[in-house]
Parts: C-alpha cells; structure tokens; sequence
C-alpha cells in the first residue's frame, strides 16, 4: 500500500483517526508521519533505546570527543560493543567501566550527567525527608560545579537551593 | 481467567474515575527502576540468577507495610491469556508478559500486586516499582511508589552512583529512574486537528507521547500517554512538576478544543457522539479498534453532558474489557475461541453493559 499523503513510498504505519466522529484511516510512509509529529512503530521502538544511542554514539565519535572503549567488564564481561547492538548495559559495574563514553551519551541524550534527588543511603540507613536529601545534594552538586569551573550549572543550583528554602 | 480476587480491585482501583481531571485523565502512573549492586542485569542474568533475584525481592517487600499482602505472579508459570490479562489491566508490562508470544516468559519473570503498586521484578531493570491511581495524582501515585522505594532501599542495597545516581539497563533511565505517564483522551484536539501541533511542542519540552500501551503501541481511539523523556538532571519533584504542569496546559488546549466544537458544529457533535452510542448498543459484531473509537465518540459525549445514560466508571470498565483476553476470558473460552468469535462476544458484551448501564441511570417509572 502506497502513503496517502505523498502516494509514493511504501506506508508503513495506519494511522486511525477519529475524524468528524467517523474512524477514518490512512496509510502513510515513515517520512509523512515523521512530519505529522507521529513516530512510526519502528521508530518508536528504536528511539528510546539502541539505535537513538547508537546514532547518538556516532554523533559523538564523529566530533571525536571520545573513543568507543575497548575491554570487558570486570563483573559481567559486557563490551562496549554488546551495549551498541542491545542499547543496554550488563550490571552496574559497566557504569564504571565505560564511564567515560556513558558520561557523552547522558550528556547528549539528558543534557547533564548529574544526579539530583533522592540519594540511596543503603540498608540500615535512617531515612531522610525529601527535601532535606535534596538541598544536601544540591550543596555537594553545587561544590562540584564550582570546583570544575561549570558556573552557568552553578548559577542554576544555587536558584534551586534558594527556591527550596 | 487468572485469580485476582486478592489483589484490591482486582489491580483496577484507578478505573473509578474518583481523581482530579477524571473526565480527560484516565490514570497516572509513577514507575521507579531500581537495581541491585553486584547483580548482572536480566538482559544478561541466568536462570538461577533471575530466581535468586525473585527470593530476595520477594521476602524484602513482605516486609513492608505497603507490600506485605501483595500477591506473587510467576509469568513463567502462567498461560498465555492470563499473562495477556495482566498486560491489558496495564498491572504488567508487554516486555514482561510477552503477551503475542507461546512461549513463556523466561523463569524467575514476576510480578508482586499489591494495593495500587506492583513491583515488576526481572523485566529491563531487577525491579521496577509502579503506582497507578485515577485521574491527574502525580502526588498521590508518587507518595506510594516514593514510600515503597524507602522501604526497600532500608533492605536491598540498591545500585547507586554519587554522580549518575540510581545505576539502570538502559541510560534512558539512570538518574532517578523515574517515569510519570499521563493517560489522556484528546478527541476535541484531534477532531480540530490540532493535535499534531500539541505533539510536536510536547516533544519540545521534554516530554514524549505514545499510544495507550506503552512503547512502539500505536495510539488507538484518542487515548495517549504524555511522560517525561529524561530522568537525569532533575529531581523527582522537579520532574513530576514539569509534567503536572504542562499536561494542565494541555487540558486547557483540549477544553478549548471542545468549547470550538460545540460552538461551531453542535449539531455535527451531537449527532456524531450519538451515532457513536447507538452502534456500541446495537451492534452485533464489534472489532477491538473499532470499539476503542466508538467508546471514544460516546466518552467525548459523555464529557461535553450530550449522552445522559452512561458514566465514566462504565466507559472505563469498557476499555479494558473489549481487550482480546479479556473478551475471551469473559466469554468463558479461553484462547481457543475462534477469532471471528471475538468480535461477537465483543459486541455481546458491551451491548450488556451500557444496557445495565442504562436501566440503573433511567429506572423504570
């Protein structure tokens, strides 16, 4: 079946609508749906995971910012390759050691690499209220911002810190 | 049909339409994922592994005050049409229901349903804990999920990282690990075809829309999930302000939206949703989609007070009751009812409810 918006490519997702009260449903191509703001299914299904971060990857690779790792995983022999095709890690151990290309990716894909919120204090640990956990994390995240020159973050954490006050 | 007599509301308390917006917002969900440090991650765990994972969650969550009474499902061990039930009540995800799929799902697979919460265990992440509750209730639904992820983070030592924060599978999560997902009919939206416009500024902010199942689901009768996309960077409260505030915005846009129609075609409207009851009461074979866009039409009439003999508790019911497993389960058959059944039982069904449904709004005089 043929898009029924530009009636050249192949349609790949049905989109139904109500339209007037009346279901209607047209075919269309993944760029026609693209520009209508829909994702296709294959695109949906790839873009929280390994294909957006691999074009991510790619992205970053060609600014050459930074290399793609090389190595296992001490704790679950994971390569940086296997995160690639499947776009997840293997245990938390390869947090640390692709570090340093996990660090570009969240950049690009959560436009920081910093946790805020709540903090795991671990078993036996008294709990603390909310915002308190919050306006010390504030405080470490702050001191780091302002020890690694980040001034614009800094100015927007100390915001913070004073809206929670 | 899979028991789940000892689960509060069989797990559907949020169909009750009691929450703030009910009339638009369907339900909130809060989701956390969380995993245990020294553990590989189920994507790369064994068998033993992921059985090993289940005990411990297991006997941790029977500690809390939130989870003590929560009933234990071993996706392995169920058939296919209760595991799809699970997915169709929204209590289970599609990667852990593998609801298309005969064969079962991988051992140590499970979920633990309490009293609005459920925990997922060994799906993406060792665990995912949700809250579902009706209407717009970020607060309300945080509140639970915050507290049970307290609870348990007093027990297991969960993988957490002083810059990243909560360690997950996939880095779309790490950080808080936080989900919030709105689920919102838009039909004034999309009949004034402005939808695509509120879409794409969604996406602008942060915020990222699917259909009614979650990722890769098409959007079937004007139902979407609007939910944050990054959950690093922010707080929790910061996150859930966010999407409070801007999904207010698009109630606002939807309001409006149904303000113009009334205003400008009422006739048109009104005929539409009415022609839209009529078929759900009468007719004789209903697809699943064709269904979900009828109940579309009447839920929108229902909104703009044209269709006086059906509530929101009911056109909620319906939604998750015309779902394939459910139509089956209902009609006693099980899976092996033909699928030109389907459609009949289907219709059979919701021809009965709203005709109850009828008869208790208009007594006989």
């Amino acid at each position: 079946m043929k898009c029924g918006q530009c009636g050249e490519a192949e349609a790949v997702i049905h989109l139904t609508q109500v339209v007037e009260g009346d279901p209607k449903s047209v075919g269309l191509c993944e760029a026609c749906a693209a520009e209508k703001g829909i994702q296709t299914p294959g695109a949906m299904a790839e873009t929280p995971l390994g294909g957006f971060l691999t074009a991510l990857w790619e992205a970053a690779e060609a600014g050459s910012e930074v290399r793609v790792p090389t190595g296992r995983c001490a704790g679950c022999g994971a390569t940086f390759a296997d995160f690639r095709e499947t776009g997840r890690l293997g245990c938390a151990g390869c947090w640390h050691t692709f570090e340093p290309a996990l660090r570009v990716l969240l950049r690009r894909y959560h436009g920081s690499t910093h946790h805020l919120g709540r903090r795991h204090l671990g078993p036996g640990a008294a709990p603390v209220a909310d915002t308190e956990a919050l306006a010390r994390d504030l405080r470490d995240q702050l001191r780091l911002a302002v020890e690694s020159e980040q001034f614009e973050l800094a100015a927007e954490l100390r915001d913070r810190l004073k809206d929670l006050a | 049909m899979i028991d789940l007599s000892l689960v509060g509301d069989g797990g559907l308390g949020w169909l009750d339409g009691s929450g703030p917006e009910s009339h638009l917002i369907l339900s909130t969900r809060v989701r956390l994922a969380r995993n245990l440090d020294g553990r590989p991650f189920p994507g790369r765990s064994r068998d033993e592994d992921r059985e090993a994972l289940l005990s411990r969650i297991r006997s941790a969550a029977a500690e809390t005050r939130a989870m003590a009474n929560a009933q234990l499902f071993r996706l392995a061990e169920l058939p296919r049409l209760d595991r799809q039930i699970l997915h169709e009540r929204r209590l289970v995800s599609k990667e852990l229901a593998a609801p298309e799929s005969a064969a079962p799902p991988r051992p140590g697979t499970g979920v633990l349903l309490g009293d609005a919460l459920a925990v997922l265990v060994n799906e993406e992440d060792h665990v995912r804990l949700q809250a579902v509750s009706s209407g717009l209730a970020l607060p309300a639904a945080w509140g639970l999920v915050g507290g049970l992820d307290a609870e348990l983070g007093q027990r297991l030592a969960f993988a957490f990282h002083p810059e990243f924060g909560y360690l997950t599978s996939c880095p779309t999560n790490v950080g808080t690990g936080l989900r919030a997902s709105i689920l919102i009919h838009l039909p004034g939206l999309v009949l004034t075809k402005e939808i695509n416009k509120v879409l794409q500024s969604l996406v602008q902010v942060g915020l990222t829309f699917r259909g009614l199942y979650g990722e890769g689901s098409e959007v079937v009768g004007n139902f979407f999930q609007l939910s944050n996309q990054t959950t690093l960077g922010k707080s929790e409260a910061e996150l859930l302000d966010q999407l409070a505030k801007i999904v207010r915005e698009v109630v606002g846009y939807e309001e409006r939206a149904r303000e113009v129609l009334l205003r400008d075609a009422p006739g048109v409207i009104e005929d539409k949703v009415w022609r839209a009851y009529g078929l759900l009461r009468h007719a004789r074979r209903l697809g699943f989609e064709e269904a979900m866009n009828l109940l579309s039409g009447v839920r929108l009439g229902v909104g703009l007070g044209l269709l006086p003999d059906v509530g929101m508790y009911a056109l909620n019911r319906l939604l998750i009751f015309t779902q394939p497993a459910h139509v089956a389960a209902t009609a006693g058959a099980g899976m092996e009812l033909a699928e030109d059944e389907l459609p009949v039982r289907r219709a059979d069904q919701v021809r009965q409810v709203l005709d109850e449904e009828a008869g208790r709004r208009r007594p006989p005089t």
